[in-house]
């Protein structure tokens, strides 16, 4: 996979958090996830399809979750209810809206599918694909979070 | 502005349905009414008369550009201005709006003050 593709998505992740939660997040170093990395309590899934495929996931712990969520309504959030769920699908939304968005300006146009959102504690998601998932672990003041990207090369 | 005019704020999203209705109230206005899809937003505006549109564009069912479509193909719902909250940014998307019509155009995610400068500029 290109790591030029991962960009975008770092940026898009910290912008959106801070935009829509005043939640200021700095990326650590993006690896190469290996089986049961990048655990979380509830996940955002979301296809990416076009002149390349992928999937891009973004995994919170509960706490995390709870804080941002809190912050975006102006009201305390203490656990995962159907309205954090609800919350989660629309910030991976943003988050691939606002990285193809970028990956636009490369010359890269995708297209993001609908999300998906998966609760359970530490879980982990899998990516069926035969490429690297990237997973990229990010830190607030709410804890940390991370977020995976799965980019097929396109020809 | 007028803040007594009916708005319809069409998101399949619970979260963004609640952000955009915040940043309504705050300015004032009332009279909002919530919708999940086009099609449900089309029965609403069958319910009432409406002076201005917040909608999203993936949604299932029927996607707000086809709403928006539908809604400047009808003589009685032509008029009413037609503001699009997206996540999608992208050139084709924005190209493809203004063709059919939209009144303006918000990506998210957006702070309060985009919102409000959006609307203001649209109903003034």
């Amino acid at each position: 996979m290109d790591v030029k593709l991962i960009n975008p998505f770092i940026d898009a992740t910290m912008y959106v958090l801070e935009t829509l939660a005043s939640t200021k997040a700095t990326a650590g170093k993006p690896y190469v996830k290996k089986n049961g990395a990048a655990q979380g309590d509830i996940s955002g899934v979301i296809g990416l399809s076009g002149e390349a495929r992928g999937t891009i996931s973004v995994s919170f712990s509960e706490k995390c979750i709870a804080g941002i969520v809190s912050q975006m309504f102006g009201e305390e959030i203490t656990g995962v209810n159907d309205e954090v769920k609800d919350a989660v699908g629309e910030i991976t939304n943003m988050i691939s809206g606002q990285a193809r968005q970028r990956l636009e300006q490369e010359g890269r146009i995708l297209k993001g599918g609908v999300p998906t959102v998966v609760v359970g504690k530490n879980h982990s998601i899998t990516h069926i694909t035969n490429q690297p998932v990237i997973a990229i672990p990010f830190e607030s003041q709410y804890g940390g979070f991370s977020i995976e990207v799965c980019i097929e090369d396109s020809e | 502005m007028d803040v007594s005019i009916n708005v319809l704020v069409v998101d399949d999203f619970a979260t963004m349905r609640r952000i955009v209705k915040g940043v309504l109230k705050e300015l004032g206005f009332k009279n909002i009414v919530e919708a999940d899809d086009g099609s449900s937003a089309l029965q609403e505006l069958k319910k009432d008369d409406f002076g201005l549109i917040v909608s999203d564009w993936n949604m299932p069912k029927m996607t707000g550009l086809d709403l928006l479509k539908a809604i400047r193909a009808d003589d009685k719902y032509k008029n009413i201005p037609f503001i699009m909250v997206t996540a999608e940014g992208q050139k084709d998307n924005v190209v493809e709006a203004i063709k059919a019509g939209v009144s303006n155009y918000v990506v998210k995610p957006f702070t309060p003050d985009t919102l409000k400068e959006k609307l203001e500029k649209v109903l003034s």
